[in-house]
Protein backbone atom coordinates (compact mmCIF):
# COMPACT_ATOMS: atom_id res chain seq x y z
CA UNK A 1 0.00 0.00 0.00
CA UNK A 2 2.78 2.41 1.13
CA UNK A 3 4.48 3.43 -1.68
CA UNK A 4 8.11 3.99 -0.09
CA UNK A 5 9.91 5.03 -3.23
CA UNK A 6 7.41 7.87 -4.24
CA UNK A 7 7.18 8.87 -0.15
CA UNK A 8 11.29 9.21 -1.32
CA UNK A 9 10.96 11.00 -4.44
CA UNK A 10 8.30 13.20 -2.59
CA UNK A 11 10.55 14.07 0.25
CA UNK A 12 13.43 15.18 -2.08
CA UNK A 13 11.21 17.78 -4.07
CA UNK A 14 9.48 19.28 -1.33
CA UNK A 15 12.93 19.70 0.96
CA UNK A 16 13.46 22.28 -1.50
CA UNK A 17 11.21 24.53 -0.63
CA UNK A 18 13.04 24.30 2.81
CA UNK A 19 14.84 27.23 2.34
CA UNK A 20 12.33 29.19 0.95
CA UNK A 21 9.88 28.79 4.02
CA UNK A 22 12.81 29.64 6.54
CA UNK A 23 13.45 32.53 4.14
CA UNK A 24 10.00 33.87 4.20
CA UNK A 25 9.53 33.37 7.87
CA UNK A 26 12.89 34.71 9.21
CA UNK A 27 12.33 37.46 6.88
CA UNK A 28 8.54 38.74 7.98
CA UNK A 29 9.18 37.21 11.63
CA UNK A 30 12.52 39.66 11.81
CA UNK A 31 10.77 42.65 10.20
CA UNK A 32 7.74 41.95 12.24
CA UNK A 33 8.95 42.34 15.20
CA UNK A 34 10.56 46.06 14.50
CA UNK A 35 7.47 47.32 13.32
CA UNK A 36 5.80 45.73 16.51
CA UNK A 37 8.04 47.13 18.67
CA UNK A 38 7.31 50.61 16.74
CA UNK A 39 3.92 50.08 17.34
CA UNK A 40 4.38 49.80 21.25
CA UNK A 41 6.48 52.15 21.16
CA UNK A 42 3.57 54.54 19.40
CA UNK A 43 1.29 53.19 22.34
CA UNK A 44 3.40 53.84 25.15
CA UNK A 45 5.47 56.96 24.57
CA UNK A 46 3.88 58.76 21.38
CA UNK A 47 0.94 61.41 21.63
CA UNK A 48 -2.33 59.63 22.15
CA UNK A 49 -3.70 60.27 18.21
CA UNK A 50 -0.46 58.47 17.22
CA UNK A 51 -0.93 55.35 20.08
CA UNK A 52 -4.79 55.39 18.63
CA UNK A 53 -3.56 55.06 15.35
CA UNK A 54 -1.37 51.80 16.60
CA UNK A 55 -4.69 50.30 18.23
CA UNK A 56 -6.11 50.50 15.13
CA UNK A 57 -3.68 49.02 13.21
CA UNK A 58 -3.53 45.94 15.71
CA UNK A 59 -7.36 45.90 15.61
CA UNK A 60 -7.52 45.58 11.76
CA UNK A 61 -4.85 43.15 11.72
CA UNK A 62 -5.83 41.08 14.27
CA UNK A 63 -9.79 40.69 13.05
CA UNK A 64 -8.55 40.16 9.48
CA UNK A 65 -7.68 37.16 7.77
CA UNK A 66 -3.91 36.84 7.08
CA UNK A 67 -5.03 35.02 3.67
CA UNK A 68 -7.49 37.90 3.39
CA UNK A 69 -4.22 40.52 3.90
CA UNK A 70 -2.14 38.31 1.54
CA UNK A 71 -4.79 38.62 -1.23
CA UNK A 72 -5.52 42.45 -0.68
CA UNK A 73 -1.98 43.18 -0.95
CA UNK A 74 -0.69 40.72 -3.93
CA UNK A 75 -4.43 41.08 -5.86
CA UNK A 76 -6.08 44.23 -4.86
CA UNK A 77 -2.55 46.91 -5.12
CA UNK A 78 -2.25 46.16 -8.54
CA UNK A 79 -5.17 48.14 -8.66
CA UNK A 80 -2.83 50.97 -8.23
CA UNK A 81 -0.46 50.24 -10.45
CA UNK A 82 0.08 54.06 -12.25
CA UNK A 83 0.20 55.69 -8.32
CA UNK A 84 2.73 52.64 -6.92
CA UNK A 85 4.67 53.00 -10.32
CA UNK A 86 5.34 56.78 -9.34
CA UNK A 87 5.96 56.26 -6.12
CA UNK A 88 9.06 53.57 -7.40
CA UNK A 89 7.01 50.81 -5.07
CA UNK A 90 5.83 48.43 -8.23
CA UNK A 91 8.83 46.71 -8.81
CA UNK A 92 8.78 45.35 -5.07
CA UNK A 93 4.96 44.73 -5.18
CA UNK A 94 4.61 43.06 -8.49
CA UNK A 95 6.76 40.16 -6.94
CA UNK A 96 4.74 38.01 -5.28
CA UNK A 97 7.68 36.98 -2.43
CA UNK A 98 7.61 40.47 -1.42
CA UNK A 99 4.24 40.37 -0.98
CA UNK A 100 4.15 37.51 0.78
CA UNK A 101 6.70 38.86 3.09
CA UNK A 102 4.86 42.18 3.52
CA UNK A 103 1.51 40.17 4.21
CA UNK A 104 3.28 38.36 6.82
CA UNK A 105 4.85 40.46 8.41
CA UNK A 106 2.18 43.24 8.66
CA UNK A 107 -0.24 40.31 10.61
CA UNK A 108 2.79 39.14 12.73
CA UNK A 109 3.75 42.60 14.21
CA UNK A 110 -0.31 43.07 15.13
CA UNK A 111 0.42 40.14 17.40
CA UNK A 112 3.68 40.87 18.13
CA UNK A 113 2.92 44.51 19.39
CA UNK A 114 0.48 42.81 22.01
CA UNK A 115 2.49 40.37 23.05
CA UNK A 116 5.32 42.58 23.95
CA UNK A 117 3.26 45.03 25.26
CA UNK A 118 2.25 42.40 27.54
CA UNK A 119 5.64 41.49 28.37
CA UNK A 120 6.31 45.81 28.89
CA UNK A 121 3.20 46.04 31.45
CA UNK A 122 4.31 42.92 33.07
CA UNK A 123 7.07 44.58 34.64
CA UNK A 124 6.97 44.65 38.24
CA UNK A 125 6.74 48.64 39.24
CA UNK A 126 8.45 48.34 42.37
CA UNK A 127 11.60 47.30 40.54
CA UNK A 128 11.19 50.48 37.86
CA UNK A 129 11.10 52.14 41.27
CA UNK A 130 14.08 51.27 42.54
CA UNK A 131 16.08 51.66 39.46
CA UNK A 132 14.14 55.61 38.88
CA UNK A 133 15.70 55.82 42.83
CA UNK A 134 19.01 55.06 41.82
CA UNK A 135 19.37 57.38 39.24
CA UNK A 136 18.07 55.20 36.04
CA UNK A 137 16.31 57.07 33.70
CA UNK A 138 15.72 57.10 29.88
CA UNK A 139 17.49 54.69 27.69
CA UNK A 140 19.63 53.51 30.40
CA UNK A 141 16.71 52.59 32.56
CA UNK A 142 14.94 50.84 29.16
CA UNK A 143 18.02 49.03 28.17
CA UNK A 144 19.48 47.53 31.32
CA UNK A 145 15.97 47.18 33.51
CA UNK A 146 12.53 47.30 31.52
CA UNK A 147 14.12 45.70 28.38
CA UNK A 148 15.69 42.61 30.13
CA UNK A 149 12.36 41.99 32.24
CA UNK A 150 9.67 42.43 29.79
CA UNK A 151 11.47 40.24 27.15
CA UNK A 152 12.05 37.39 29.76
CA UNK A 153 7.78 38.13 30.28
CA UNK A 154 6.89 37.76 26.28
CA UNK A 155 9.26 35.09 25.41
CA UNK A 156 6.91 32.55 25.64
CA UNK A 157 4.37 33.89 23.75
CA UNK A 158 6.30 35.03 20.89
CA UNK A 159 8.08 31.87 20.90
CA UNK A 160 4.55 30.52 20.17
CA UNK A 161 4.19 33.56 17.69
CA UNK A 162 7.15 32.07 15.83
CA UNK A 163 6.10 28.80 15.59
CA UNK A 164 2.34 29.92 13.61
CA UNK A 165 4.96 31.95 11.66
CA UNK A 166 6.29 28.72 10.29
CA UNK A 167 2.91 27.76 9.57
CA UNK A 168 1.65 30.32 8.06
CA UNK A 169 4.21 30.47 5.30
CA UNK A 170 2.25 27.80 3.86
CA UNK A 171 -0.39 30.63 2.45
CA UNK A 172 2.49 32.19 0.49
CA UNK A 173 1.76 29.45 -1.79
CA UNK A 174 -1.36 30.90 -2.99
CA UNK A 175 0.10 33.59 -5.11
CA UNK A 176 2.41 31.23 -6.74
CA UNK A 177 5.74 31.19 -4.49
CA UNK A 178 7.23 27.26 -4.57
CA UNK A 179 7.72 26.92 -0.66
CA UNK A 180 6.46 23.75 0.34
CA UNK A 181 3.21 23.96 0.53
CA UNK A 182 3.59 25.36 -3.25
CA UNK A 183 5.80 22.88 -4.09
CA UNK A 184 3.01 20.18 -2.69
CA UNK A 185 0.37 21.42 -4.79
CA UNK A 186 2.60 21.51 -7.74
CA UNK A 187 3.56 17.31 -6.99
CA UNK A 188 -0.45 16.64 -5.96
CA UNK A 189 -1.67 17.98 -9.49
CA UNK A 190 0.96 15.51 -11.47
CA UNK A 191 0.68 12.39 -9.07
CA UNK A 192 -3.22 12.74 -7.61
CA UNK A 193 -1.75 11.36 -4.51
CA UNK A 194 -2.57 13.71 -1.93
CA UNK A 195 -2.05 11.76 1.07
CA UNK A 196 1.76 10.97 0.76
CA UNK A 197 2.31 14.42 -0.15
CA UNK A 198 0.35 16.32 2.34
CA UNK A 199 1.63 13.85 4.79
CA UNK A 200 5.24 14.59 3.71
CA UNK A 201 4.83 18.29 4.01
CA UNK A 202 2.87 18.33 7.14
CA UNK A 203 5.98 16.12 8.42
CA UNK A 204 8.53 18.69 7.26
CA UNK A 205 6.57 21.51 8.98
CA UNK A 206 6.77 19.37 12.13
CA UNK A 207 10.26 18.71 12.02
CA UNK A 208 11.39 22.72 11.04
CA UNK A 209 9.24 23.53 14.25
CA UNK A 210 10.82 20.87 16.73
CA UNK A 211 14.01 22.51 16.13
CA UNK A 212 12.54 26.00 16.37
CA UNK A 213 11.01 24.93 19.80
CA UNK A 214 13.96 23.55 21.01
CA UNK A 215 15.41 26.48 20.46
CA UNK A 216 13.53 28.33 22.14
CA UNK A 217 13.45 26.28 25.10
CA UNK A 218 17.23 26.33 25.53
CA UNK A 219 17.25 30.14 24.79
CA UNK A 220 14.14 30.14 27.55
CA UNK A 221 16.17 27.92 30.03
CA UNK A 222 18.89 30.12 29.89
CA UNK A 223 16.59 33.69 30.55
CA UNK A 224 14.72 32.36 32.74
CA UNK A 225 17.55 30.73 35.47
CA UNK A 226 16.48 33.56 37.81
CA UNK A 227 12.94 31.48 38.42
CA UNK A 228 14.43 28.36 38.69
CA UNK A 229 13.96 26.70 41.91
CA UNK B 1 23.40 68.57 68.08
CA UNK B 2 24.38 72.38 67.74
CA UNK B 3 27.52 72.33 66.21
CA UNK B 4 25.99 70.13 63.51
CA UNK B 5 22.85 72.45 63.54
CA UNK B 6 25.23 75.13 61.64
CA UNK B 7 26.08 73.20 58.59
CA UNK B 8 24.35 72.43 55.61
CA UNK B 9 21.79 69.73 56.05
CA UNK B 10 21.72 67.19 54.24
CA UNK B 11 18.22 67.20 53.17
CA UNK B 12 15.74 70.02 53.92
CA UNK B 13 12.22 69.73 53.08
CA UNK B 14 10.35 73.18 52.72
CA UNK B 15 6.61 73.82 53.23
CA UNK B 16 6.11 70.72 50.94
CA UNK B 17 2.48 69.72 49.86
CA UNK B 18 1.15 66.80 48.25
CA UNK B 19 -2.84 66.20 46.89
CA UNK B 20 -3.47 62.93 45.01
CA UNK B 21 -6.57 64.53 43.41
CA UNK B 22 -8.69 66.65 45.79
CA UNK B 23 -6.79 64.10 48.97
CA UNK B 24 -4.18 66.80 50.48
CA UNK B 25 -1.96 63.80 51.59
CA UNK B 26 0.66 66.67 52.82
CA UNK B 27 -0.17 69.56 53.69
CA UNK B 28 3.15 71.80 54.01
CA UNK B 29 5.67 69.70 55.21
CA UNK B 30 9.01 71.61 56.57
CA UNK B 31 12.09 69.41 57.99
CA UNK B 32 15.97 68.95 57.95
CA UNK B 33 17.95 66.35 58.53
CA UNK B 34 21.89 66.91 59.21
CA UNK B 35 24.94 64.77 58.65
CA UNK B 36 25.08 61.91 61.04
CA UNK B 37 20.80 62.15 62.30
CA UNK B 38 18.79 59.10 62.50
CA UNK B 39 15.62 59.93 61.56
CA UNK B 40 12.49 58.02 62.50
CA UNK B 41 9.43 59.17 60.72
CA UNK B 42 6.40 57.49 62.78
CA UNK B 43 2.84 57.35 61.45
CA UNK B 44 -0.14 55.35 61.02
CA UNK B 45 -1.04 54.22 57.44
CA UNK B 46 -2.22 56.91 55.32
CA UNK B 47 -0.76 59.66 57.63
CA UNK B 48 1.43 60.51 54.79
CA UNK B 49 4.44 59.83 56.24
CA UNK B 50 5.50 57.41 53.21
CA UNK B 51 5.30 59.97 50.59
CA UNK B 52 6.92 62.22 52.42
CA UNK B 53 10.23 59.81 52.27
CA UNK B 54 9.52 59.43 48.25
CA UNK B 55 8.79 63.12 47.53
CA UNK B 56 12.67 63.54 48.89
CA UNK B 57 14.28 61.49 45.36
CA UNK B 58 11.28 62.46 43.31
CA UNK B 59 9.34 59.33 42.70
CA UNK B 60 6.35 61.18 44.02
CA UNK B 61 5.85 64.73 42.48
CA UNK B 62 5.09 67.20 45.30
CA UNK B 63 2.45 69.68 44.40
CA UNK B 64 4.05 72.49 46.09
CA UNK B 65 7.48 72.99 48.04
CA UNK B 66 11.31 72.61 48.01
CA UNK B 67 13.51 69.65 48.45
CA UNK B 68 17.53 70.22 49.17
CA UNK B 69 20.32 67.84 48.92
CA UNK B 70 23.46 68.74 50.23
CA UNK B 71 22.19 72.49 49.93
CA UNK B 72 21.46 72.38 46.44
CA UNK B 73 17.79 72.63 45.69
CA UNK B 74 16.22 70.63 43.28
CA UNK B 75 15.05 72.39 40.61
CA UNK B 76 11.25 71.87 39.57
CA UNK B 77 8.96 72.09 36.85
CA UNK B 78 5.19 71.72 36.44
CA UNK B 79 4.11 67.97 35.28
CA UNK B 80 1.04 65.91 35.15
CA UNK B 81 1.05 64.93 38.65
CA UNK B 82 2.85 67.57 40.48
CA UNK B 83 6.15 69.15 40.37
CA UNK B 84 8.92 67.11 38.31
CA UNK B 85 12.69 67.65 38.34
CA UNK B 86 13.09 70.02 35.80
CA UNK B 87 17.13 69.27 35.19
CA UNK B 88 17.25 65.63 34.65
CA UNK B 89 21.68 65.40 34.71
CA UNK B 90 20.73 66.92 38.23
CA UNK B 91 18.31 64.37 39.36
CA UNK B 92 20.14 61.79 38.25
CA UNK B 93 22.94 62.98 40.32
CA UNK B 94 20.85 63.52 43.30
CA UNK B 95 19.50 60.64 43.21
CA UNK B 96 22.77 58.47 42.93
CA UNK B 97 23.64 60.09 46.53
CA UNK B 98 19.79 59.46 48.28
CA UNK B 99 19.65 55.77 47.90
CA UNK B 100 16.43 54.06 49.01
CA UNK B 101 15.30 50.99 50.83
CA UNK B 102 11.70 50.07 50.13
CA UNK B 103 9.18 47.80 52.02
CA UNK B 104 9.09 44.83 49.49
CA UNK B 105 12.74 45.13 48.73
CA UNK B 106 12.54 45.24 44.54
CA UNK B 107 15.61 43.98 43.97
CA UNK B 108 16.04 43.78 40.29
CA UNK B 109 14.66 39.86 39.52
CA UNK B 110 16.60 38.97 36.35
CA UNK B 111 20.03 39.59 38.37
CA UNK B 112 21.95 37.90 40.56
CA UNK B 113 22.58 39.49 43.58
CA UNK B 114 26.08 40.82 42.97
CA UNK B 115 24.45 41.76 39.57
CA UNK B 116 22.08 43.91 41.70
CA UNK B 117 24.88 45.56 44.15
CA UNK B 118 27.11 46.71 40.79
CA UNK B 119 24.24 47.72 38.49
CA UNK B 120 23.81 51.56 39.84
CA UNK B 121 27.40 52.08 40.63
CA UNK B 122 28.76 50.55 36.90
CA UNK B 123 25.79 52.24 34.82
CA UNK B 124 24.79 55.51 37.05
CA UNK B 125 28.07 56.37 38.23
CA UNK B 126 30.06 55.01 35.27
CA UNK B 127 32.60 53.74 37.94
CA UNK B 128 35.27 50.36 36.58
CA UNK B 129 33.12 47.21 36.98
CA UNK B 130 36.44 45.55 38.36
CA UNK B 131 36.63 47.45 41.64
CA UNK B 132 32.69 47.72 41.92
CA UNK B 133 33.04 44.07 42.56
CA UNK B 134 35.31 44.28 44.76
CA UNK B 135 33.20 46.56 46.81
CA UNK B 136 30.32 44.79 46.62
CA UNK B 137 31.55 41.28 47.93
CA UNK B 138 32.80 43.37 50.80
CA UNK B 139 29.33 44.62 51.60
CA UNK B 140 27.83 41.49 50.87
CA UNK B 141 30.03 40.29 53.64
CA UNK B 142 28.64 42.78 56.09
CA UNK B 143 25.50 42.27 55.95
CA UNK B 144 25.87 38.47 56.36
CA UNK B 145 25.67 37.62 52.54
CA UNK B 146 28.81 36.37 50.98
CA UNK B 147 27.54 32.94 49.78
CA UNK B 148 24.61 34.55 47.99
CA UNK B 149 26.54 36.47 45.71
CA UNK B 150 25.58 34.20 42.72
CA UNK B 151 22.25 33.76 43.21
CA UNK B 152 19.09 35.21 42.12
CA UNK B 153 16.53 37.43 44.68
CA UNK B 154 13.92 34.72 43.94
CA UNK B 155 15.92 32.07 45.69
CA UNK B 156 16.45 34.34 48.86
CA UNK B 157 14.11 34.71 52.04
CA UNK B 158 12.21 37.91 52.71
CA UNK B 159 15.12 39.02 55.20
CA UNK B 160 18.08 38.13 53.22
CA UNK B 161 16.32 39.92 49.98
CA UNK B 162 16.13 43.34 52.43
CA UNK B 163 19.78 42.94 53.73
CA UNK B 164 20.59 42.59 49.90
CA UNK B 165 18.48 45.70 49.09
CA UNK B 166 20.11 47.65 51.80
CA UNK B 167 23.89 46.43 50.51
CA UNK B 168 22.63 47.77 46.65
CA UNK B 169 21.59 51.17 48.24
CA UNK B 170 25.39 51.29 50.06
CA UNK B 171 26.94 50.34 47.06
CA UNK B 172 25.71 53.60 45.43
CA UNK B 173 27.78 55.08 48.20
CA UNK B 174 25.33 57.29 49.51
CA UNK B 175 25.11 60.50 51.44
CA UNK B 176 21.63 59.81 52.86
CA UNK B 177 20.03 56.68 53.15
CA UNK B 178 15.58 56.83 52.79
CA UNK B 179 13.93 53.56 54.44
CA UNK B 180 10.75 52.82 53.45
CA UNK B 181 9.32 50.71 56.00
CA UNK B 182 11.78 47.76 55.34
CA UNK B 183 10.85 45.70 57.86
CA UNK B 184 6.87 45.83 57.60
CA UNK B 185 6.70 42.86 54.77
CA UNK B 186 9.06 40.60 56.95
CA UNK B 187 7.69 38.10 59.13
CA UNK B 188 8.50 38.61 62.94
CA UNK B 189 11.25 36.20 62.95
CA UNK B 190 13.31 38.14 59.86
CA UNK B 191 12.71 41.49 61.24
CA UNK B 192 15.39 41.24 63.77
CA UNK B 193 18.44 40.54 60.71
CA UNK B 194 17.22 43.45 59.23
CA UNK B 195 17.21 45.52 61.81
CA UNK B 196 20.46 44.66 63.16
CA UNK B 197 21.93 45.64 59.92
CA UNK B 198 20.71 49.21 60.40
CA UNK B 199 21.37 49.57 63.88
CA UNK B 200 25.16 49.31 62.58
CA UNK B 201 24.50 51.37 60.09
CA UNK B 202 23.09 54.53 62.67
CA UNK B 203 26.23 53.36 64.29
CA UNK B 204 28.70 53.93 62.10
CA UNK B 205 27.21 57.35 61.62
CA UNK B 206 25.04 57.43 58.34
CA UNK B 207 22.74 59.66 57.77
CA UNK B 208 19.09 58.07 57.17
CA UNK B 209 15.39 58.77 57.33
CA UNK B 210 13.50 55.65 58.28
CA UNK B 211 9.66 55.55 57.82
CA UNK B 212 8.83 52.39 60.49
CA UNK B 213 6.30 51.15 63.24
CA UNK B 214 8.94 49.42 64.73
CA UNK B 215 8.44 51.77 68.09
CA UNK B 216 11.92 49.99 69.48
CA UNK B 217 14.19 50.91 66.75
CA UNK B 218 12.58 54.27 66.80
CA UNK B 219 13.17 54.68 70.72
CA UNK B 220 16.66 53.09 70.86
CA UNK B 221 18.78 53.41 67.70
CA UNK B 222 17.42 57.04 65.99
CA UNK B 223 18.71 60.37 67.24
CA UNK B 224 15.50 61.83 66.33
CA UNK B 225 11.80 60.92 65.79
CA UNK B 226 9.17 62.51 63.92
CA UNK B 227 5.27 62.09 64.18
CA UNK B 228 3.18 63.11 61.09
CA UNK B 229 -0.52 62.87 61.30
CA UNK B 230 -2.95 63.78 58.26
CA UNK B 231 -0.06 65.71 56.66
CA UNK B 232 1.37 67.51 59.42
CA UNK B 233 4.35 67.32 61.33
CA UNK B 234 2.84 66.86 65.54
CA UNK B 235 5.97 65.84 67.20
CA UNK B 236 9.95 66.17 66.66
CA UNK B 237 12.60 65.84 68.92
CA UNK B 238 14.69 63.22 70.52
CA UNK B 239 13.86 60.09 71.18
CA UNK B 240 13.57 60.34 74.92
CA UNK B 241 11.62 64.47 74.75
CA UNK B 242 9.10 62.82 71.90
CA UNK B 243 8.27 59.75 73.81
CA UNK B 244 9.06 61.00 77.57
CA UNK B 245 6.62 63.79 77.01
CA UNK B 246 4.61 63.83 74.03
CA UNK B 247 2.90 67.39 72.91
CA UNK B 248 -0.19 65.92 70.68
CA UNK B 249 -2.82 64.19 72.45
CA UNK B 250 -2.69 62.13 68.85
CA UNK B 251 1.12 60.63 70.02
CA UNK B 252 0.32 59.62 72.78
CA UNK B 253 -3.03 57.78 71.39
CA UNK B 254 -0.40 56.34 69.02
CA UNK B 255 1.94 55.07 71.23
CA UNK B 256 -0.23 53.70 73.70
CA UNK B 257 -2.87 51.62 70.66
Amino acid sequence: MIDLAFLRETFATLVSGVPLTLQLAALSSLLGAIFALLLVWAQVALPSTLGRVARFYIFAFRGTPLLVQLFLIYYGLSQFRPTLSALGLWGLLRDPYWCAVLALMFNTAAYCAEIFRGGLQAVPAGQVEAARAAGFSGFLLFRRIVFPIALRQALPGYGNELVLMVKATSLASTVTLMEITGLAAKAISQSYRAIEVFLVAGALYLVLNVVLVQALGLLERRLMRHLAR
Amino acid sequence: MTALQTKTPAIEIRALHKSFGPVEVLKGISLSAHEGEVISILGSSGSGKSTLLRCINMLEAPTAGEIAVNGETIRLKPGKAGLVPADRRQITRIRGKVAMVFQSFNLWSHMTILENLIEGPVHVHGRPRGECIAEAESLLERVGLADKRHAYPARLSGGQQQRAAIARALAMKPDVMLFDEPTSALDPELVGEVLKVMRALAEEGRTMLVVTHEMAFARDVSSRVVFVDRGQILEDGSPAEVFGNPKSKRFRAFISS
